[in-house]
Order: structure tokens, then C-alpha cells, then sequence
């Protein structure tokens, strides 16, 4: 079992360049809220606003933008909500630290729990 | 389970009960308050039914100018316009139109019948441009001095009471 | 006349519920060991008027009675016949009175069904489900009457939204109230079990059934909002994180937990105090989600018409019935003994309860943080599907681990079965197979990927050994399957889907790597109530040479105003192809956005596989219990 396990492994660390199947536009639009609709991402949504965007974006990958720049350049003009992924911001660190805290939480608390008298059972 | 814990569990309830609570009025209309107290991009605006531009630097020269993005297609425009009509009263304040993705006819008789407030009349054909100035939907107004910094950001039409929050700002 | 009935109805039910509750409250007091015919009665009574209630709102909607507000305001009488039924709960005040039925259902089965003979867990189990009732009949009658009048009597209603005008859209609401408001029902079990002192496993053989029917009609209706989003909504995903999805998914993850933990709960005696607590658990969430979605502070594609005053009643509601829980857990709480080693049986359940918690915790987290901030700070975040993605994904990797091997081992011992080895031989050729066709470079990602492998290689080999044994736990192995099933082709959905975006006038044509697309015909219709522009599309992949023609549409509605994009979807068992249009405003340029989704049914086939094994174990209680 070892020997797979080795195998395995090589074949993890072997890895080819990225298949990225979206494109760098699709990537961007998708990670961008529509602010004129209820809960729709502005690559999904067809409103007058999210058109604009989406040639906004189209615009600006053409000039050369990576996709960082592109959404500091649109989170300046409309905030940090437009961003689908919340940036790692002071006011996001707690969004961001908290899943992990609970995990080490119930970590510590499994631990504890199975801590507890332990009666080895002969059933 | 003893006294203290209770305690801190309706201490917990209670400051969570009223942050949800509070948020039940939070607006429910984005404004894009982030951006007060920011300068306005330099950009070049298209001028009106014409190849010519201005750019937003030369508004320096204004004490205080006004952007306001409408179109005729736009219900809310035509109700605030008398409003707009209003601010271009006011001397210190140089108005300027930006009309988003319309017909050029429709845009001028929408002028004709409501009054034009503008000293400056631009246009935006494809609205691209407007995202510069963080406007997503119209109409929507932002003041700025003579710095290029923005003062005040209207999503919406304009009411009285933003008029009048208007002319006590640009009276210092 | 019939909004007259209705309140009369109501207010009846009401006062039933009120002797019912009284009346439970003196018996409990007594010795009896039997519970009072008149209780029987009274209950069936209580349902019988409840019950009307609803036929009667039912009937306003068929007949278009304007005279009841709520009809008035949510239909028309143009509407098919079909879509004024499911009217009536496609709003929030019907929806509500569909909530108190299901609440008094699930009371009266429990009272007549339930065989556990203690009579004071029976009784309280009563007394307190019909709490809620009074509770919620009381909001309905102060602030979300679907009865309330309008006069003069209009002629014609204001129409439903013709996103909710769906078969789809039809059963989902009620599929998911079964769910989690059935959840109710344990909720007042646990709460009557701790202060009745009932033993373990009674409790577990009480309240198990219920669990797995909830849970069932939890997942079912999940699945169903996610076919309906995917159909109706047009942008071609069936899960966006949004925040009513959420809502709707964190009962779930502890019915689940739940459901595993009762497993422990009815063997052997641990786990007694959490199951209390997971029962309670569930309908608290329940009821969050319904605050998160009616009082509107949260902004989604399936809000209901937002009300500050409904979420004030709810959310006060809330917060007294879980302090209320805490107080009666700890002044009831029961003693128990831990008696078990590490690595048995009960440890995998504890993980999959603790893997269902984070869960929990992360999507609560991610749904109520942007609130709180804006509350707090005045600042907007969003948090996206990005967020849970990130953080969510590489938990499946332990999570899908522990679900392969954890079966394998005995209850309290540490013995593993066999076919380890060969397993895990299998899993490793097919996910080398699979890697080289797909050659993902995220180290991540082919770790999900090959976990999920092993995991339905290892349940199919469970299948093929209970077969032999003829030993009948297959709905363990089936849900697990269709778990395995779901992740590998989420995975392979996500990696091999295409999209193309892309501008198109009538008779031009686009080529893309692999598909011609020509857009070949434009017609414009009326129909009933909406006029409708159809496009003709014919696609043909260039190298299979199959040619198809997609037909998506744009409808303009006229009560209300609203424009729908209805997508042309083409499903054959292996992918689904999908297309978009929109009209480009005073052009004659449409947007075009064209996608290849594959694996789409094999994604349902395995929610529905997951749930699936719920209802066997359901369906199947009773031959376990005569053994």
C-alpha cells in the first residue's frame, strides 16, 4: 500500500500548466455582483448595468489589466460590494479567521469530549 | 446552571437581537457612499452632439459643479428635472448633464418640454464612462468643489430636501 | 363571504389550540397513564378547522376572490389554473398559513402514530408543539392575515410574478416546509423528553422517523429549488450561495447530523444530551431562516415582499424560544455515561456531526457577516460563492475520507472489514484515469476528486457484500453513494463546462472552438399575458457534426411590468446544452450566451440517490423494530 501511496503522490506533485476552462473575462464577470438586480452575479445578469460592465471589463483586459487591478478599479468607484469574493480588508479579517477559529474550536472540544473516563468495552 | 452564565447568555441574546434588529432598517438601496470625500476620475466627456471633449480637470475652475446623469427614457429623471432646473439658480454651481444611452432626439425634446438646466451638456453613448464616476443606474448626481473632491452623491431623483442640503453646502 | 370563513376559521383554530394546550398542562399533572380520548378529539378538531382554513384560502385563489387582500394582491384571473393553486402559498401570508398546517399536522400524527407509552413525553411533546402553533397563529392574525378584507372589492388582481408562475416553483415551498417545519416536531420532543426523563433509545425510536422524513423532504426540496434556479433563472448554475439557498441548507446540515447521531442514540446510550440539543438545534434554524427571508435585511433573488415588523415578531420570537431551550435543557440535564473507545463507530459519527457543524458555522457566518458589518460599521461587503468555495472545498477532502472508512469499522471496537486494500487499488487506477483525461493542475482539487472515487468505490463494494450477506443496511451505502456521486460530478461539471458570451444580429454566425451557432430566425408573439420574442438557434458541434436547434426566449410581461429571459435548454443524459438571448437596447444586436453543461442529470440523480437511502431506512424502521 506504501508503494501506491507513493505513486500517488508523484502524480500530484506531476502537474501540468493550468486548464483554466474560463477564460480571464468570464473569471472577472463572475466574480462581479450586478448592482441593479437581487443576488445575480453580472456575468449571469442581462440588465442595462451589468452590459456595461461587462464591456467595461472587456475594455479594460485589452489595455492589459490583470484581474487585481481590475477589481480595485471597480471596487474604487462602487465599494467592495460589487466584489462576489470579500477582499482581505481590516473590516473582513473576522470573516476570514472565523471559519478557521471554529475549526480549531471543535477541534479542542472533540478532544476534550473523547478525553473523559474511557471504559474499554468487551462487547 | 448558575446565575452568571444565564447572565451572559442574555447579554449575548440581547446584543444580537439588537444588531438584527437595526439591520431591519438598513437601507435597501446601494449607495455608493465610499465615495465621498474622494476626487472624481480625470476623464474626458464626451460634449453633446459633437466630437469635442471636456475633461474633468477643468472643472478647477467651478466652485462647485454638479454631474447629473439622466436620460429621457428615464421616469425618475423627469420627475427630478424641475428640481435640477432649481439648482441651476444657484450662481456658485455649474451644472453639468450627462445624457446615458439615448436617442439624441428624444433627449433633445425632452429639454425642449422640461427646461434646460445645464450649463454643460454632455452625453454617454454607451455608458461606458459612467462607470468612472461609480454611477450605476440613473439618474444619479454628484456634487464636487472646486478641489474635484466629491461632496455629496444622490442615487436617485432629487428632492427638496437634497436641494436644500445642496444650497446650504455650497453657501460657505 | 369566504374572508368572513376564513378569519372564522382561524380565530377557531386558535382557541382549540388554546384548550388543547390547557388541557395537555392538567393531564400532564396527573397520574394517568393513558392519555384522555378528549384530548384525541380536540386535536383532530384542531386539524379539521386548520386544515379548512387553508381549503378555503385555496378556493379564493381559484375563484379569483378579490375581496381577500392577499388574493388580490398576488393573483389574476388570467392566470392558468394551475398557477392560481400554487398561488395561494407563493406569497408570505399563505405561506404562513401552509407553515401552521403543517404544524398541526405533524402534531396529530405524532399524538396518533407515535407508540412510545410514556404519557408525560407524549403529552408535553403536545403541549409544546402546540406553543408554536398558538404562537404562529397569533402572528398571523395580528400581522400576516391572508383573510384580511378589501373594499370595495377590486375587479381584477395585480398579478403573480411570472418568475413564480412554474411547476418547479409549485412544489418547492411546500416540499421544504415539510422539511423544516417538520423539524418542529422534534423540537418539542426533545424539550418533553428532558423534562419527562425518558431513556435514550425511547427517545431515538420516537423521534427517528420523523428526522428521516423531514430530512427527506429537506433534500428533496433543496434539490428541486436548485432544478428550478437552473431551468427557470437562466444564467445555468443551480447554486449561488445565496442567502434564502443558505437558509434553506443549514437545517439541513443538522438534520444530517441529527440523523447520524440517533444512530449512535438508539444503539447504545451516548450521545443523549446532543441529540437533545441537535433536535432543538434544527427548527432554531429553521426559524432563523425563515427571519432571514421574510423580515427582508437580506438581499436575494427569492425575497419575499420585506417587512420590518414581520421580522421583529420573528426574531423576538427566536430569541426567546432558544433561551427558553437553554433554560429547560439545563435545569432538566440529563447524566450520562461515555462509554466508548477511541476509533469505534461513534467517533465517525461525532466527526460527521462536527464536519456538519463547521458547515453550519461557516454558512452561517458567511450569510449574517455582511449584515452585522453594515449594522456595525455602515460598510457593504459581499460575500459570495468565492467565499464558500474557498472555504468550504477542502473539508470535503477529510469529510469524504471519514464517510469511506468510518462505516468500515464496529461499534465500539476497532475492528476494520475487509477489501481495504483492494479498494483502494481500484480508486487509485480510476482517479489516474480520470486525472489524465482531465489534467487539473490544482493539488486540491484531484485530492476531491480522487476521494470522491474512493468513496463510491468503496460504497459499491459495500453493496455488492450486503447483497451476498443479505444483511439490509443499503441506505447507508446508497446515501453515501449518491454523496460520492454528487461531488465526483459537480467536479467534472465544473471542470468541462463551457461558456461563450458574445454579440449576434438575425443571420449571422458565430464560431466558437468547437460549435458552429447561427442564428437563424426571430419571432415575435402575443400570448395570454406576455408578449414573446423567440429566437431560432441551430448549433452544431464541429466535430461530432450533430447539429441542434435551441429556441431561447425573451417574454415582456404587462401585470407587472417585467422582463424574463427563458432559457432553451437541450438535456440528453450526458449534457445539457443552454442558451440565453437579450436584446441589446435600441439595437437590433442580441447578447448571446451560450453553454455546454455536462453531467446536469447525473447531479440530480444523485441528490435524489442521497435522499433516497433516507427513505429506505424510513421504509424500513419497521422490520428492524419487530426484530
Amino acid at each position: 500500500m506504501k508503494t501506491i501511496i507513493n505513486i500517488l503522490l508523484l502524480f500530484f506533485f506531476i502537474t501540468s500548466e493550468s486548464h483554466a476552462n474560463e477564460n480571464l473575462n468570464n473569471k472577472i464577470l463572475k466574480n462581479l455582483r450586478c448592482l441593479v438586480c437581487q443576488g445575480q452575479t453580472v456575468q449571469d445578469s442581462n440588465s442595462e448595468f451589468a452590459l456595461i460592465i461587462k464591456s467595461v471589463v472587456k475594455d479594460k483586459i485589452k489595455e492589459g489589466n490583470n484581474e487585481k487591478e481590475i477589481y480595485q478599479f471597480l471596487s474604487e468607484k462602487f465599494g467592495d460590494w460589487i466584489l462576489l469574493n470579500p477582499p482581505f480588508k481590516k473590516n473582513s479579517y473576522l470573516l476570514w479567521f472565523l471559519p478557521y477559529l471554529l475549526f480549531i474550536l471543535g477541534i479542542i472540544l472533540l478532544f476534550f469530549l473523547l478525553k473523559k473516563p474511557k471504559i474499554r468495552s468487551k462487547e | 446552571m448558575r446565575k452568571i452564565n444565564y447572565i451572559i447568555i442574555s447579554i449575548l441574546f440581547s446584543f444580537l437581537f439588537i444588531i438584527l434588529y437595526s439591520s431591519l432598517d438598513n437601507e435597501r438601496i446601494y449607495n455608493t457612499k465610499d465615495l465621498i470625500g474622494k476626487k472624481i476620475s480625470q476623464v474626458e466627456i464626451n460634449l453633446f452632439q459633437s466630437n469635442e471633449t471636456i475633461n474633468t480637470e477643468e472643472f478647477i475652475n467651478n466652485e462647485f459643479t454638479i454631474l447629473n446623469f439622466w436620460a429621457s427614457w428615464c421616469a425618475p429623471c423627469r420627475k427630478e428635472h424641475p428640481n435640477l432646473v432649481r439648482l441651476s439658480k444657484i450662481k456658485n454651481i455649474k451644472l453639468v448633464g450627462v445624457n446615458i444611452k439615448d436617442n439624441v432626439e428624444s433627449a433633445k425634446s425632452f429639454l425642449k418640454e422640461n427646461g434646460n438646466p445645464f450649463d454643460i451638456l454632455a452625453e454617454d453613448k454607451n455608458g461606458k464612462n459612467s462607470v468612472n464616476f461609480g454611477v450605476y443606474g440613473i439618474p444619479e448626481t454628484i456634487l464636487i468643489d472646486s478641489e474635484l473632491k466629491i461632496l455629496k452623491k444622490y442615487i436617485g431623483p432629487l428632492n427638496i430636501k437634497d436641494v436644500n442640503e445642496i444650497r446650504k453646502l455650497v453657501k460657505k | 363571504m369566504l374572508s368572513n370563513l376564513g378569519n372564522i376559521f382561524i380565530i377557531v383554530a386558535l382557541l382549540i389550540s388554546f384548550l388543547l394546550v390547557f388541557f395537555s398542562f392538567k393531564e400532564f399533572k396527573t397520574n394517568n397513564n393513558l392519555i384522555p380520548v378528549k384530548i384525541y378529539k380536540i386535536s383532530l378538531l384542531q386539524l379539521f378547522f386548520t386544515a379548512s382554513s387553508f381549503i378555503i384560502l385555496l378556493l379564493a385563489y381559484v375563484l379569483s376572490d378579490f375581496s381577500l387582500a392577499n388574493v388580490y394582491e398576488n393573483s389574476h384571473t388570467n392566470k392558468p389554473l394551475f398557477y392560481k393553486i400554487s398561488g395561494t402559498w407563493g406569497n408570505h401570508e399563505g405561506s404562513l398559513l401552509l407553515w401552521i398546517n403543517i404544524l398541526v399536522l405533524f402534531s396529530s400524527l405524532f399524538l396518533f402514530i407515535n407508540k412510545n407509552n410514556d404519557k408525560d413525553f407524549k403529552i408535553l411533546t403536545l403541549l409544546f408543539q402546540n406553543i408554536l402553533v398558538i404562537i404562529f397563529l397569533i402572528f398571523l392574525l395580528s400581522n400576516s392575515n391572508p383573510f384580511s378584507k378589501l373594499f370595495p372589492i377590486p375587479l381584477e388582481g395585480l398579478g403573480l410574478n411570472p418568475i413564480l408562475q412554474d411547476p418547479a416553483l409549485a412544489i418547492h415551498p411546500p416540499l421544504l416546509y415539510v422539511g423544516f417545519v417538520g423539524s418542529s416536531i422534534y423540537f418539542s420532543a426533545a424539550l418533553a423528553a428532558l423534562i419527562s426523563k425518558i431513556d435514550s433509545q425511547s427517545l431515538a425510536i420516537s423521534i427517528k422517523p420523523w428526522v428521516l422524513v423531514s430530512w427527506f423532504f429537506q433534500t428533496v426540496g433543496i434539490l428541486v429549488g436548485s432544478i428550478w434556479a437552473y431551468y427557470e433563472l437562466g444564467w445555468g448554475g443551480y447554486w449561488f450561495w445565496d442567502p434564502v439557498e443558505n437558509s434553506s441548507l443549514m437545517p439541513w446540515f443538522v438534520m444530517t447530523a441529527l440523523l447520524h447521531s440517533i444512530l449512535v442514540l438508539e444503539r447504545r446510550i451516548g450521545l443523549y444530551s446532543w441529540v437533545i440539543v441537535l433536535s432543538i438545534l434544527t427548527f432554531t434554524m429553521s426559524v432563523t431562516g425563515t427571519f432571514l427571508v421574510r423580515s427582508g435585511i437580506l438581499n436575494s433573488v427569492h425575497t419575499f415582499a420585506s417587512d420590518p415588523s414581520r421580522g421583529l415578531f420573528i426574531l423576538s420570537f427566536l430569541i426567546i424560544m432558544v433561551f427558553f431551550s437553554i433554560y429547560i435543557f439545563f435545569k432538566f440535564a440529563p447524566n450520562e455515561s461515555k462509554k466508548y473507545t477511541i476509533f469505534s463507530k461513534e467517533t465517525f459519527i461525532i466527526a460527521n456531526n462536527w464536519f456538519m457543524i463547521f458547515f453550519l458555522g461557516v454558512v452561517l457566518i458567511g450569510t449574517l457577516y455582511p449584515v452585522f458589518l453594515d449594522t456595525i460599521t455602515g460598510s457593504k461587503i459581499s460575500v459570495g460563492p468565492p467565499y464558500y468555495n474557498l472555504v468550504l472545498a477542502p473539508f470535503l477532502i477529510p469529510l469524504l475520507f471519514l464517510m469511506t472508512s468510518g462505516p468500515n469499522y464496529k461499534w465500539i471496537s476497532h475492528e476494520t472489514k475487509s477489501f481495504f486494500d483492494l479498494v483502494l487499488v481500484l480508486s487509485v487506477i480510476l482517479f489516474l484515469i480520470t486525472f489524465l483525461l482531465i489534467k487539473e493542475s490544482s493539488f486540491l482539487l484531484n485530492l476531491i476528486l480522487f476521494f470522491s472515487i474512493y468513496l463510491i468505490i468503496q460504497t459499491l463494494f459495500d453493496f455488492y457484500e450486503s447483497f451476498k450477506k443479505k444483511n439490509i443496511n443499503i441506505s447507508r451505502i446508497i446515501s453515501h453513494l449518491g454523496f460520492g456521486l454528487l461531488i465526483f460530478f459537480i467536479y467534472i461539471n465544473h471542470i468541462f463546462s463551457q461558456e461563450n458570451n458574445f454579440n449576434l444580429k438575425l443571420g449571422e454566425i458565430k464560431k466558437t472552438d468547437q460549435y458552429i451557432i447561427k442564428f437563424e430566425n426571430l419571432e415575435e408573439k402575443s400570448i395570454k399575458n406576455y408578449k414573446s420574442i423567440v429566437g431560432y438557434f441551430n448549433i452544431s458541434d464541429k466535430k461530432t457534426s450533430i447539429t441542434k436547434e435551441l429556441k431561447p426566449e425573451i417574454r415582456v410581461y404587462d401585470k407587472p411590468i417585467t422582463i424574463t429571459y427563458e432559457a432553451s435548454i437541450e438535456s440528453n443524459l450526458f449534457s445539457d446544452t443552454y442558451l440565453t438571448m437579450s436584446n441589446i437596447s435600441e439595437t437590433d444586436v442580441f447578447n448571446i450566451k451560450f453553454q455546454v453543461k455536462p453531467f446536469m442529470n447525473f447531479i440530480w440523480f444523485s441528490v435524489l440517490l442521497l435522499s433516497l437511502g433516507g427513505l429506505l431506512n424510513f421504509l424500513s424502521r419497521n422490520k428492524n423494530e419487530k426484530n
